[in-house]
């Protein structure tokens, strides 16, 4: 008996005095503390995401908006474009008005028919691996930036897109060989390729672009020690920012790719450019010029009028003859 | 022709992650690939709301803006699909997108991520509408059906709500009013540059 009262004391107390001892308010108002989206919005600062969790163990899917991914969209659809259109467009213009006006730089002596060993073929090898890799980079780096103006609207959509998927592979993987010729290069060259006071000396004389007067040089003078340079320094901004962007949020997040995105297509935009005057004088902007790495042998009157100090030093440690040089059979 | 779009009720939704499940499996989307995620702000504080977030069919989209090969086009409805016969797979629609809406199957670019997949509004790709192909590789295509994505139609507190923009906004609105509060239309600021009023 005494158990069925307790029981019932226990039951009557559930049923009665719960109620009164879990006393709530009368209301609850759901909305007090809660987030909005337009308080977040308002709180971000630059380069800041709204974001919370999510059951995805991914930490990129925790962002829910990311207003200032619009930023990038900007700069990549407005002054990246325009600085590669201009300083591509810009250099050729200029490279055609300096032939129209100065036409084919010649060999003043005309050929001597003598020779001198200006590269050896591993120097032409990496010349040409980095040119010839070069090459295909920027005709699928183009592709990716105009390719959709320029292509597309005669191509097609139908062999565009495949097209493109092979350019996009092209310089996936050719940049390693790239990367490699750059890195060759520096190795190969960067002992004649010091900046010195012959330098300013070169630049102020107008490199012999202007006017007859050849300014004395050595072996690389101030405007290939400029080319020189630019490609060192481009293709390590190039290969730095281009790993970032072949493996993909392994290094860098979105900001850093971002950013990547812009350093590539800016430098490899101006390393085209560079690049145009480089071919242009390197093939029908200067007579005799070609053979330096096409054959390795150039003609001594053209060393002796563009590479002077070189030569000097050439026909001193051979003892007067030129190196490489072939007897010419006397008149 | 309606301007459709997705309105994710913060107030309603409880995280119970159907929208992504019916995704998954209408889609038959693949292993790794997220259309759609619940995303929790404040989790575990006084306050916290739970988002449903896919692609959000912006106006003015930024993916199709920023892509080289011009994969992406809007449709009558409004829908922003794309071509996988077009994506390169560059990444680029990722870096733009204010809502990480593109998905690779593959996570590295090297070789390639391989072609982008994201929501497409259940309303398939460039393909003949419902055929085998668009399905292989786009999923389920409701809307050629009549339907609404399915995401929106099996949410149990019907937060996820899709539709007709205007219409969407006068039901959320109808809610604001009779209950007194909501935390917003998550993303239409930024997708569709006006938000509702509450």
């Amino acid at each position: 008996m005494a158990k069925f009262l307790a029981a019932l004391g226990v039951v009557l107390t559930l049923a009665f005095g719960a109620p009164v001892m879990a006393q709530q308010p009368a209301s609850v108002n759901p909305r007090a503390d809660s987030v909005t989206e337009q308080d977040l919005l308002n709180a971000l600062k630059p380069g800041q995401t709204v974001h919370g969790r999510t059951s995805i163990l991914d930490d990129r899917a925790s962002n829910l908006i990311a207003p200032g991914n619009k930023e990038w969209r900007e700069i990549h659809q407005g002054i990246m474009s325009w600085i590669g259109a201009f300083s591509i467009l810009g250099m050729a213009g200029g490279l055609l008005l300096f032939y129209l006006m100065r036409g084919k730089i010649r060999i003043a002596k005309g050929p001597s028919g003598q020779t001198i060993t200006r590269f050896n073929s591993f120097e032409r090898f990496t010349h040409w691996l980095t040119a010839s890799t070069f090459l295909v980079l920027a005709a699928s780096g183009l592709n990716i930036t105009f390719g959709k103006f320029v292509i597309q609207p005669w191509l097609g959509d139908a062999m565009f897109g495949p097209w493109s998927q092979f350019a996009k592979f092209a310089h996936n993987y050719l940049s390693f060989p790239f990367m490699l010729g750059v890195v060759l290069m520096l190795l190969i060259w960067v002992r004649d390729n010091i900046p010195n006071g012959g330098d300013i000396a070169w630049f102020k004389a107008g490199g012999g672009l202007i006017g007859d007067q050849h300014p004395p040089a050595a072996r690389f003078n101030g405007g290939q020690k400029v080319i020189f340079w630019s490609v060192i320094l481009g293709g390590a901004a190039l290969t730095f920012s281009g790993l970032m962007l072949l493996f993909p949020f392994r290094w860098a997040g979105l900001e850093g790719l971002q950013l990547s995105n812009i350093v590539h297509g800016i430098v490899g935009m101006l390393m085209i450019a560079a690049m145009l005057a480089h071919i242009y004088i390197g093939s029908v902007g200067m007579e005799g010029a070609f053979d330096a790495m096409g054959t390795g042998e150039v003609d001594l009157n053209w060393a002796k009028e563009h590479h002077s100090l070189w030569v000097e030093e050439e026909m001193a440690k051979k003892g007067g003859m030129p190196a490489g040089g072939k007897p010419v059979a006397a008149e | 022709m309606a301007r459709m779009k997705f309105l994710c009720d913060a107030d309603r939704c409880i995280e119970c992650n159907a929208c992504v499940t019916a995704c998954k499996n209408e889609n038959e989307v693949p292993w790794g690939i997220n259309r759609r995620r619940v995303i929790t702000i404040n989790d575990g504080k006084p306050g916290e709301r739970s988002i449903s977030m896919a692609c959000m069919h912006c106006m003015d989209a930024p993916c199709a803006a920023v892509c080289p090969v011009n994969c992406f086009y809007t449709t009558a409805d409004a829908v922003v699909l794309h071509s996988k016969d077009l994506c390169i797979g560059c990444g680029y629609c990722f870096y733009a997108c204010p809502f990480g809406a593109p998905q690779y199957p593959k996570t590295t670019n090297f070789g390639t991520r391989g072609k982008m997949d994201k929501c497409t509004y259940c309303a398939g790709g460039p393909k003949e509408d419902n055929s085998k192909a668009e399905f292989e590789s786009y999923g389920a295509n409701r809307l050629a059906e009549g339907k609404l994505p399915l995401c929106a139609e099996m949410c149990s507190t019907k937060a996820l709500l899709a539709g007709d923009g205007a219409m969407i906004e006068t039901i959320y609105k109808e809610r604001v009013m009779k209950r007194g509060y909501g935390s917003g239309a998550w993303g239409w600021k930024t997708a569709y540059k006006e938000t509702i009023s509450i």
